[in-house]
This record gives structure tokens, sequence and C-alpha cells, in this order.
């Protein structure tokens, strides 16, 4: 017992699992989170568009959850979808239990404005810059959205399928040659 | 075993190696007469100072190109210059981003005249592969280039061979030409003062 003194055992703290956290959400979100799914074991769902702050400060600030860490943040764009033309994906991690999970936001391409992440998680600034740089997401509260990997002069955003994949200064590109 | 003198100094075929023709002139016991541009085109183009600007694969080519097996420094291009204010060529190979293109045209501004610059491959030549929102769509859009190498990447024989090109021009250039309307022209097209 003399070797044990040091470490702190949580024998009555169960490990967090999928359940629980879905469990807490729903607590406290109630029906509000939508879409639970669990691919490749990892916990999914979709949250309203202006939830995003309220949500991951629940998820920050819980003592059972613990999302301290955010891995990574983008958008994707569904241009068929009416209305929730653009996905924005934050993905989360528990460093204390190793457990992830991922949510969806949903926002019209004509209005993308969201909260920032950035005064919770100080990595979502350049992520949520390149967000803006390819997608058009406007981070309402970012201090500094301005490009951030392409360059200035960029006057549209190039990721968006809207855009045509080829570059228009191409010249020397002759169109039977390719099959067009 | 010992390298018998002769492979330095005789070609396969027994014959003295071939030394490069003098400049059209006049020969006499003790002189010989040319013109200015000869001489000066002669001693330029043998003792070119090239900057490498080398961003990928390319890159890699260039450094066999330097290497010993195909040693670029018999052109009389060993100085290889890291800084724009010193050399003579620059060497663009790889893939130039949009991005780049500004920082690769004050390298160029840099450059002290007489300047000469070599394109090589596909991407600095014309964006090669890349041809999408973030690549420039070949150098040509912001400096003035003297020789494409195409090739993707080229082999260093290629290289070499673009660079005997540069040493043509080179050694025919007027020396008047980097005074000339043309040549002012040419720079006014890419707002080079």
């Amino acid at each position: 017992m003399a070797g044990n003194r040091g470490l702190k055992v949580h024998s009555s703290e169960m490990a967090l699992t999928n359940e629980i956290i879905r469990e807490r959400l729903q607590a406290k979100f109630g029906d509000q989170l939508a879409n639970f799914e669990e691919p490749y074991g990892m916990l999914c769902f979709e949250a309203p568009k202006d939830m995003n702050l309220k949500l991951l400060q629940f998820l920050y600030d819980d003592v059972e959850l613990c999302f301290q860490f955010l891995t990574t943040l983008c958008a994707v764009h569904y241009p068929q979808q009416q209305g929730r033309e653009l996905a924005i994906v934050y993905h989360l991690h528990n460093l204390r239990d190793n457990i992830r999970i991922r949510f969806k936001i949903f926002t019209d391409i004509n209005s993308p404005d969201i909260f920032t992440a950035t005064n919770l998680y100080s990595a979502a600034n350049w992520m949520e810059r390149e967000t803006y740089d390819f997608y058009g997401v406007n981070f309402v509260g970012h201090p500094n959205l301005k490009r951030i990997l392409n360059v200035d002069e960029m006057d549209y955003f190039p990721m968006r399928k809207e855009y045509p994949l080829e570059e228009a200064t191409r010249i020397d590109k002759d169109d039977a040659m390719f099959g067009r | 075993m010992e390298r018998p003198v002769r492979y330095n100094v005789k070609n396969e075929k027994g014959k003295a190696i071939q030394i490069a023709e003098p400049p059209e002139g006049y020969t006499g016991e003790g002189y010989f007469t040319t013109k200015l541009s000869n001489v000066v085109g002669l001693a330029r183009k043998n003792s070119i100072w090239p900057l490498p600007f080398a961003t990928s694969c390319c890159g890699i080519e260039f450094m066999a190109t330097m290497g010993s097996h195909y040693d670029l420094a018999r052109f009389g291009a060993e100085r290889v210059g890291f800084s724009p204010r010193q050399c003579d060529l620059l060497m663009v190979m790889g893939t130039i981003a949009k991005k780049m293109g500004p920082v690769l045209r004050q390298v160029y501004l840099q450059m002290a005249e007489p300047r000469w610059v070599l394109s090589m491959g596909a991407c600095a030549s014309s964006g090669g592969i890349f041809d999408t929102y973030s690549v420039l769509q070949g150098i040509d859009q912001v400096i003035p280039v003297d020789v494409y190498i195409p090739g993707c990447p080229p082999r260093p024989e290629a290289v070499l061979d673009g660079f005997m090109k540069i040493q043509e021009l080179v050694g025919k250039e007027s020396i008047r030409r980097r005074n000339g309307e043309q040549y002012k022209q040419l720079m006014e097209s890419y707002g080079i003062e």
C-alpha cells in the first residue's frame, strides 16, 4: 500500500463512454441535438447553428465531459442542400479519458455567420481563419479574421463547389487535347 | 592505377581536346583584335553565377546537375551564389505558388543588370499539373524569362542543354541591348523600371 501513496485512484468513477456523453448532452440540451451516430465508434451529432458556443462551453466546463482540446475545425460545402449548404465540423478530444467526439452545425451559405470559438480554444484562431479563407464562413467575434493561406487579393472562396477546378489564367491547355 | 594523363588532354579518338572557337577577328604575331562585345560575351558566358531558386523536385535534379557526375562547373558556373546582388542567372526550378510570386519578383529586382532567367520544368514554365487556384501559371506572368526547359522534372542533361542555350544568348548579346528601346518596353510590360 505504501507504494500507492502518490496515485489517485478513481475507483468510484466509471470510464467515460459514448452513452454517458450522449445522456449528459441530452439531459442538458434535450432534443435540440439531432442525428446521433457512432461511425467507427466515434460519437457524432448535429447542433443548431446559434448553439455552437453554448454547446462548446458545456463540453469544455462539464466536470465529467472535459472536452478541453480542439483537435480540428473545418467546413464542408453541400451545394445540393438548400438552406444548409455549409457544415462546420468540430472535432473535440477529452485528453483525460482519451475519447473523441465530432459535431456539425449547418448554415445557409447566404448568411454564414457563426460565433467564434477563439475565446474558448486558442487553437481555433488559425483554424477559423483557414475555414474563412476557403469557405467564406464569417466567424463573428474572431480577433483577426483574414486570409491565412491564399493570396490576400483573392476575391472568392476556392473550396466552395461553385468555382471551376481549373485556373482561369491558364492559356496553354488546348481543349481538344483534353477531350473537351 | 594511376590515371594516364592522355585522358585529360586527348579525346577518345586520340585527337587533342577541342578548345572553344575564338571570336571573329584579326590575328597576327602576338596580337589579336576583335569586337569588344565579343570579348565581353566570351567572358560573361563562361563565368555565369547562377542563383538557384529551387522550390520542389526540379531542385533535386538541379542538385544532381551540380554534382560531380554532370558537373555544371564545366561550363564556368562553379560558383552558385545565394545573394541575388551578385548573381547573373536566376534559375527558377519548381512550382511557384501565387503567394511566392511577389517573392520571386523581388529576388529578380534585386539582381543587377545584366541578368538572365532560366525557367526549369513544367511548373515554373506553365504551372504544369497544378492547374489550380493557388499556383502561378508560369513565372513569365511576373518576370521575363530567357530560356524554358521542358520536362517534369527535366533530366540533368536537359538542364545542361538549357544552360548552354543561356550561354549562347549571353555570348551573342549586344552590349547595347539593355539600353535599347525594345528592352525598355519589355521591362515596362512587366511594370519594372
